[in-house]
């Protein structure tokens, strides 16, 4: 066999696709399970093992070695490649994601141990045994450098760990094919058989390289600027979570609902000024919106809090407050208390249909009135139907966009509480990842903006002193001199403000 | 693709929609649905003009009789109640009362059959207000007293949006791509409808106005009905093509008719008679899931115990001292002697009822023409998803640029319900046929879901696995066509006029098919035989 330099160059290749399947598959479960360094350990751990149990099953293997080498190759090319995007996939609609994390890291593992023995075989009647196991080796090694210090450094900035995944499955079904030209002497029959199969392979993954750049996942790769964990669309919207070096965050339809670095500061702001108004002892409480839980765990900081009903219309975005480790450890499994109802709807239908007794507290936290649709979530029909839903004595605290950045937006909404019979006092706080914040505090009666928070609750950002510079407005954030529109459904005044106003900045 | 498929296409939607669309050979989901509604065949019996014998132990005797149930005959019924007379009857052809305003019901809302809304009327309108006081759609008044609607009844925005070459654009008229010559006629469009919303003839009547009947019948309103709409905006120098196209779909969608059929004094009507004065906004629409439905199920409810439904007139026989009403009902002919007949059907029925008209022809009754529409609702398990980022959302009207229909509304849009299944109300005049009455009772469901589908598809290709049923009303004789000379031209003047002991109380009278209008003499009728108010009193 004269090609016995080009074979030694598959070895690098082979050695660089294995170890690069092995990385991805624990940076993905560490991604979306979290805990990485359970989860580097345990991978590792299966993946040498699984390459063990490979290595001596290859014993079993006594004909056309060649062959199997290549079948072998194309069958890690397949399941290698299809990887990571595999488990994306996966762990958005299965529940027992472990399972098949753990049996795709074992199946990769073994084949990859089945490749080098096998390898070894086929050349051993080629080479002297020291030379053949000094070369193969010492190559194997020399592909595990290349691809530590490639994955890092170059793939997963690129091109992302969907497409590194099906890269490099792509680059071991050329193994397996080019393997069927530099060991055709030693393979003989249907030769054309497995040239087809391994052509099949390489299109498949070509395929999957080419549609995975035009899926939305892949196209969010670059706009997010943090590795994506999970992303996936409901009827409703498209949920992306994110993990960067400041932490998880979550995004609905691209825009930016928390960062788990900040969000604290966002959620302690959001909740407490309402139980700091409230007169007597808070027991029935409602958050529209605010799927992620996070004003949640605030609420449940209340002993005297008996219940908690929380309406958000996404099925999925309430589910992952619940499934999702990152988001459950970050709302401390607020979705699991039992004193938590969630319901799914409209809450604007909602609102319009049903029959409770009044809360005494409620927290608005829905996206930013960036389309019609959430236009009407802060329209005096709307706060007038909230207010039917409330007890007279009820507290109330809407987030108001960015008073900084869409001034006459956060004022349309404060003059909408206004005209739908609210007293509202403004607030705003400063969250690094969103800028500056505006809120309403509200009741259905005249009252003093409180003093303090309440006492016997734990806070990270929240002082009695940071809680009265809350209410205070620089000039450049207070009520503009021109006349600011009431937002009504039949004029959807505030998406227009919203849209001009956020441009800007686009 | 048959050609009987093409050839259908292209008399509805016209050659490049139907050549489109049969490209497109794969067969699709067709789904379920029926022809519903408008008996149009036992109303043509009634042409038959037979004599009809009924027995001597059905006939009734009742001060008045209303003929027809839709929103002129049930005001006049209203209106009689609510004045404390109870002694009269209102029958109605169909199964149920409502006319052209008639609705369906569904989950999650219900659904129009035709009209689907009411502009808030001015504050003089004073007993139009008072039968939405009566339902409770008044949040108040503001300080110049208008009328302030409560906001969850009137339209939400977006209210309108307009699919053109692949995308859809806010409002109704087309600002995408227009030149400076299209912006200044539209500027100069506006000047003349400002300059006729403030016209004001020697009594200081409005020229256009709601009811029409207030208006003014100076000389020069009356001689802008002597030509077409088409023909004044030439006349007025208008050359745009997108402008000509927002005034023609102004005539479909109120009238039913084209640019070049339609009235001139009409179409100022359509974009004059709802502004106050000059600069003010259009008056903002009334709107209910399941359209003027809500109105009609609401006096419908008043007077049901004088409500006979199924009943259809066969016969009026008028005498010296009242009418002789007679009815094909269950199987039988039930006789009603009475006072006063209100004949609040549509007035080209009259020949065929009326015995003694057609040869004392009070009025001609032939120059009433009416146009037919068919309507389709569409039970969709899901709403399309936009096909663009950036592509104007789902509103309650959404209209077709390129298309002779005039699209659909969405009837989930007023209760805010944004997700999920809804119903889309599709709306097709017979406007730009020669006896597209007859072609329309030609066709059958599936042709006209074809044409609805096919239609709809080019904005939404999915709406085929969308929609889990169409069910289709074929209006034969759908609204009054105020078609060039008609306003003025004197029989609906005649019309008016009590024919021996027959009141007639129709839209048709107006030449407009409005809520406003029937309403406007449902009551006109019931006060004519009623006289003042006291009379109602003593009666």
């Amino acid at each position: 066999m004269k090609n016995i330099p080009l074979l030694f160059l598959n070895v690098v290749v082979i050695a660089t696709c294995g170890l690069i399947y092995e990385l991805l598959a624990a940076t993905v479960s560490s991604y979306v399970l979290g805990d990485s360094v359970t989860q580097f350990s345990l991978i590792i751990g299966i993946y040498l093992f699984a390459m063990g149990v490979g290595s001596w099953l290859s014993g079993f293997l006594e004909k056309e070695l060649a062959r199997k080498f290549v079948e072998i190759e194309l069958a890690v090319a397949l399941i290698g490649g299809f990887s990571a995007p595999l488990l994306f996939l996966t762990f958005a609609s299965v529940s027992y994601f472990g399972i098949i994390l753990y049996s795709m890291v074992f199946i990769i593992g073994a084949l990859v141990g089945l490749e080098i023995p096998l390898l070894m075989r086929i050349l051993k009647d080629e080479l002297d045994f020291k030379d053949l196991v000094s070369r193969v080796l010492a190559l194997d090694y020399v592909g595990a450098l290349v691809a530590a210090l490639l994955f890092p450094i170059f793939l997963v900035p690129k091109l992302g760990l969907n497409r590194t995944s099906l890269l490099f499955g792509m680059l071991n079904a050329v193994v397996g094919l080019w393997g069927t030209w530099l060991l055709e002497p030693l393979i003989r029959r249907r030769l054309t058989v497995l040239r087809v199969k391994g052509f099949i392979v390489l299109v498949l993954l070509a395929i999957g390289f080419i549609k995975a750049d035009s899926l939305t996942t892949m196209a969010e790769d670059g706009l997010f600027p943090d590795q994506i964990v999970y992303a996936k669309s409901s009827p409703y919207q498209r949920i992306v979570v994110t993990r960067g070096k400041l932490g998880h965050s979550l995004f609905l339809n691209g825009n930016l609902q928390f960062n788990s670095f900040d969000e604290y500061r966002y959620h302690e702001a959001l909740v407490h000024p309402a139980f700091a108004a409230f007169e007597g002892e808070p027991r029935r409480v409602l958050v529209l919106g605010g799927g992620d839980g996070l004003a949640v765990r605030e609420i449940l900081k209340y002993p005297s809090v008996e219940s908690v009903t929380l309406v958000d219309l996404d099925p999925l975005m309430t589910g992952l407050s619940k499934e999702l480790p990152a988001l459950a450890e970050l709302n401390r499994n607020a979705m699991d208390d039992p004193r938590v109802e969630v319901i799914n709807s409209d809450a604007f239908v909602w609102l319009d249909n049903v029959e409770l007794p009044p809360f005494d507290i409620a927290i608005i936290d829905f996206p930013d009135p960036n389309n019609f649709a959430l236009g009407k979530l802060y329209s005096t029909r709307f706060y007038r139907l909230l207010r039917a839903r409330l007890q007279p004595e009820a507290a109330v605290v809407i987030q108001c966009t960015s008073p900084l950045y869409a001034r006459k937006s956060f004022w349309s909404i404060i003059k909408t509480l206004e005209a739908s019979g609210f007293t509202v006092k403004p607030f705003q706080t400063t969250v690094p990842s969103f800028g500056v914040w505006g809120y309403a505090l509200a009741k259905m009666q005249p009252f003093e903006r409180p003093a303090a928070p309440r006492t016997g609750v734990e806070f990270k950002f929240l002082t009695e002193t940071s809680f009265t510079t809350l209410f205070d407005f620089p000039a450049d954030m207070a009520l503009p001199d021109e006349e600011i529109e009431i937002n009504r459904l039949d004029n959807q005044a505030l998406v227009r403000y919203y849209e001009t106003e956020w441009r800007r900045f686009e | 693709m048959n050609l009987s498929r093409r050839e259908l296409l292209m008399t509805f939607l016209g050659a490049p929609i139907a050549l489109a669309a049969c490209e497109r050979s794969a067969p699709r989901a067709f789904p379920e649905g029926e022809i519903v509604g408008a008996n149009w065949q036992l109303g043509h019996v009634l042409r038959e003009g037979r004599s009809f014998e009924v027995a001597a132990d059905k006939w009734q005797q009742v001060r008045v009789a209303i003929v027809g149930a839709g929103v002129a005959g049930l005001a006049a019924a209203w209106q009689m109640k609510r004045k404390g007379v109870n002694d009269f009857v209102v029958l109605e052809l169909e199964k149920e009362a409502g006319g052209t305003s008639r609705s369906g019901e569904g989950s999650p809302v219900g659904f129009p059959w035709g009209a689907h809304y009411l502009p808030v009327p001015f504050r003089e309108n004073a007993e139009l207000i008072e039968l939405l006081d009566e339902m409770s759609l008044i949040e108040g008044r503001s300080d110049e007293g208008d009328l302030i609607i409560k906001e969850q009844y009137l339209c939400r925005e977006p209210e309108e949006r307009v699919f053109y070459k692949g995308r859809w654009y806010p409002g109704l008229y087309l600002h995408v791509g227009e030149s400076e010559a299209d912006k200044r006629e539209l500027a100069a469009f506006e000047e003349k409808m400002n300059a006729w919303v403030n016209w004001r003839d020697g009594s200081g009547r409005r020229a256009f106005v709601v009811p029409a009947a207030l208006g003014s019948d100076d000389a020069e309103v009356a001689a802008l009905d002597r030509i077409s709409f088409g023909e004044w905006l030439r006349r007025e120098g208008f050359t745009s093509e997108r402008l000509f196209w927002y005034c023609d779909y102004a005539c479909r969608d109120d009238y039913g008719l084209k640019l070049e059929e339609t009235s001139a004094w009409a179409g100022l009507f359509y974009f004059c008679s709802r502004v106050r004065k000059s600069g003010d906004e259009s008056q903002p629409f009334i709107a209910f899931p399941e359209g003027n439905g809500r109105f009609v199920r609401h006096m419908a409810n008043q007077v049901a115990e004088q409500m006979r439904p199924s009943h259809a007139v066969v016969s009026i026989v008028p005498g010296d001292g009242g009418a002789e009403v007679v009815c094909l009902a269950d199987g039988e002919l039930r006789g009603f002697r009475c006072e006063k007949v209100i004949f609040a059907s549509p007035v080209f029925t009259a020949p065929f009822v009326i015995r003694g008209f057609s040869e004392e022809r009070p009025f001609d009754a032939s120059a009433f023409h009416s146009n037919s529409w068919f309507v389709a609702n569409l039970q969709m398990k899901d709403r399309p998803r936009s096909r663009f980022a950036r592509d104007f959302p789902l509103a309650w009207d959404n209209v077709l640029y390129e298309s002779p229909s005039l699209g659909y509304v969405n009837a989930t849009h007023q209760k805010g319900i944004d997700y999920g299944p809804t119903v889309w109300t599709y709306y097709y005049p017979m406007c730009h046929e020669e006896n597209g009455r007859t072609k329309l009772l030609n066709y059958d469901w599936r042709e006209l879901a074809e044409v609805a589908l096919t239609d709809i598809g080019r904005a939404h290709p999915e709406i085929w696995e969308l929609t889990t049923r169409i069910d289709i009303m074929r209006w034969g004789h759908a609204m009054i066509s105020p078609r060039t000379g008609f306003i003025w031209g004197g029989e609906r003047q005649k019309a008016m006029q009590p024919y021996r002991n027959i009141h007639f109380a129709h839209t048709d009278l107006s030449g407009l098919a409005l809520f406003e209008e029937a309403f406007f003499h449902g009551l006109r009728a019931a006060k004519d035989i009623y006289g003042d108010e006291r009379k109602f009193a003593g009666r």
